[in-house]
């Protein structure tokens, strides 16, 4: 079992949750999250005096799968979350975990099946 | 719809002739007082509705200051908005009114005859009569809408120290401001007082309303200080976000309009060339500061700034106000072209010596102010006057230097006796909690379930 989580622009989940609709994925969670990574964020100009936006919102998106669905899942977010065929700086990351357990309320059912 | 209103006119005349048929027969003169008291019906309306656009404007302001500031100052900011148009129409009516305007008893005097039947606000035997101001307005109008104009002064401050200063301190501040000093650099020039005799001439108040207002506004925020975080360890500024441009950008469509009945009114009769040409200047006016201001963004900082070109609006409003009768519509485009480039540079000029204005009040009404009561000595009917310019500049430096050490005697009481900036912990905090003990956005918290 995996639990992949990925930082993407906000404005892309729409695309994103459309292209795990097609691979037959049904199940997400999203946090809206803030953070900045290499370019530590961006210029802004309010009146004239530009400053430093450093914590850019972004949506965090966690699916907890078996280890079969992962390469497609990820696929999935690739596409829907690129801005352009050849990316641009800020479309986010994946990150996959080991899963150690998977438990479901309802149920008390442990495990692959769990999930 | 030419016909209709031609039509409408005959019809009231008809029934005013109708009405006197009934009891006298008709003379040249019994015509000749119809057709006045028609003139005077028409000329009442034009300035009552003035006097509500006007009225208009503190909403204006209203939304102007709350979208330029932050979100946890929103309801002191519609507190001290709501309050000053309170203050502004009560004083006016204790003795505002009659302080600014004593009649011929002023003329050309420096401070105005105020004795104690003075007090209070009264309609003269023929306050309701053409015989009041050659027909243009009744007494009570004529009070109403110099009331409305009065309170606009104490509201420029209002932006100027926003998100820092104490309510009631500025409240006794705004009451004072309100209630002697601007009646009585008004009374020099609306009045009939030595800076009318003196030449000086600002038709509807870039320096009488505006600059008064610019200058107390200055005088705050140097007293106040700026906000904490508009400057970094190293000095640097660092922009305090406004919370809601929406907001400021409605209000600043307020103002413009408003200013139809600020200007339009200031001619103080429904005068049908002198309304149309005014109106006419005062658009062109706000509209040439807006292109200038967004050229002048555009170019200095690489993106047009809303914020900037809100204030150019403003900017060309307050530069055609002291001259929007004497103007020509080229004229007019010139005095708002400059003042959209002035204001842009004004309010980076003041971000830097450190004087702290959250929504640009000292540049918008104070510098623009002064540049619009010069630009009557350089462009239009007054321009070929001899001695025009020395004229502007005396009241320019008069009523700035009057307005000046009357803020600045009443703020350092306050500050010496009770203070007036709130402490630390509250400004971080907010004031809408610190002085009201309530939030403008309770559902903006996402625990509020």
């Amino acid at each position: 079992m995996k639990l992949i989580i990925a930082i993407i622009k906000p404005q892309y989940l729409d695309a994103v949750k459309d292209d795990l609709k097609a691979n037959d994925i049904r199940r997400l969670t999203i946090m809206e999250v803030q953070g900045y990574g290499e370019q530590l964020g961006h210029q802004e100009l309010y009146r004239g005096q530009e400053f430093a936006v450093n914590l850019t919102p972004k949506l965090q998106l966690e699916i907890a799968c078996n280890d079969e669905f992962v390469d497609k899942i990820v696929a999935s977010i690739c596409s829907g979350a690129k801005t352009s065929p050849e990316g641009a700086i800020g479309d986010g990351k994946i990150f996959i975990l080991d899963l150690q357990e998977a438990i479901k309320i309802r149920t008390g059912e442990k495990g692959p099946s769990a999930i | 719809m030419k016909r209709k209103i031609l039509l409408t006119a005959g019809l009231v005349t008809a029934s005013a002739l109708a009405a006197h048929a009934a009891d006298t027969p008709v003379t040249l003169e019994s015509l000749k007082s119809d057709i006045a008291n028609t003139l005077l019906t028409a000329n009442n309306v034009w300035m009552m509705v003035c006097a509500a656009l006007v009225f208009m404007m503190h909403l204006g302001f209203a939304s102007v200051e709350s979208g330029f500031t932050q979100s946890k100052n929103t309801v002191n900011i519609l507190f001290k908005n709501t309050a000053i148009v309170a203050i502004g129409i009560l004083t006016y009516t204790i003795c505002g009114f009659n302080l600014m305007y004593p009649g011929d008893a002023g003329a050309g005097l420096m401070f105005p005859p105020f004795g104690l039947d003075n007090f209070g606000i009264s309609n003269p035997a023929n306050g309701d009569t053409v015989e009041y101001y050659n027909g243009s307005y009744t007494y009570y109008t004529d009070f109403l809408f110099q009331a409305m104009f009065a309170a606009t002064a104490a509201t420029i401050v209002s932006g100027a120290v926003a998100e820092r200063i104490k309510l009631g301190p500025f409240l006794i501040f705004s009451t004072l401001f309100v209630g002697i000093s601007y009646p009585i650099t008004g009374f020099w020039k609306w009045g009939g007082g030595w800076l009318d005799a003196a030449g000086f001439y600002d038709f509807a108040g870039s320096t009488i309303v505006h600059g008064v207002g610019g200058w107390g506004a200055l005088v705050g925020a140097i007293l106040l200080g700026p906000r904490i975080g508009k400057y970094g360890k190293n000095g640097e500024i660092r922009p305090i976000l406004g919370h809601n441009m929406p907001l400021a950008t409605i209000g600043v469509f307020l103002l413009w309009l408003g200013w139809f009945g600020f200007n339009g009114g200031s001619v103080l009769s429904a005068d049908p060339g002198a309304t149309s040409l005014t109106l006419v200047t005062t658009n062109l006016a706000a509209a040439a500061g807006v292109i200038s201001s967004m050229v002048t963004t555009w170019v200095l900082f690489k993106k047009p700034d809303l914020g900037m070109v809100l204030n150019g609006a403003l900017a060309g409003l307050v530069g055609i106000t002291a001259g929007a009768d004497q103007m020509s519509a080229m004229d007019a485009v010139i005095i708002g072209l400059v003042a959209g480039v002035l204001v842009v540079f004004s309010v980076r000029f003041f971000d830097k010596i450190k004087i702290d204005d959250p929504v640009g009040a000292i540049s918008v009404h104070l510098v623009c102010g002064i540049w619009g009561t010069l630009a009557v000595a350089f462009f239009g009917a007054k321009s070929t006057v001899d001695g025009q310019f020395m004229a502007q500049i005396k009241g320019i430096a008069s009523v700035g230097l009057f307005s000046v050490i009357f803020a600045f005697v009443v703020f350092m009481i306050l500050k010496i006796t009770v203070g007036i900036r709130v402490s630390e912990a509250e400004e971080t905090e907010g004031l809408d909690i610190g002085e009201h003990g309530a939030h403008s956005y309770p559902t903006f918290t996402k625990s509020n379930a």
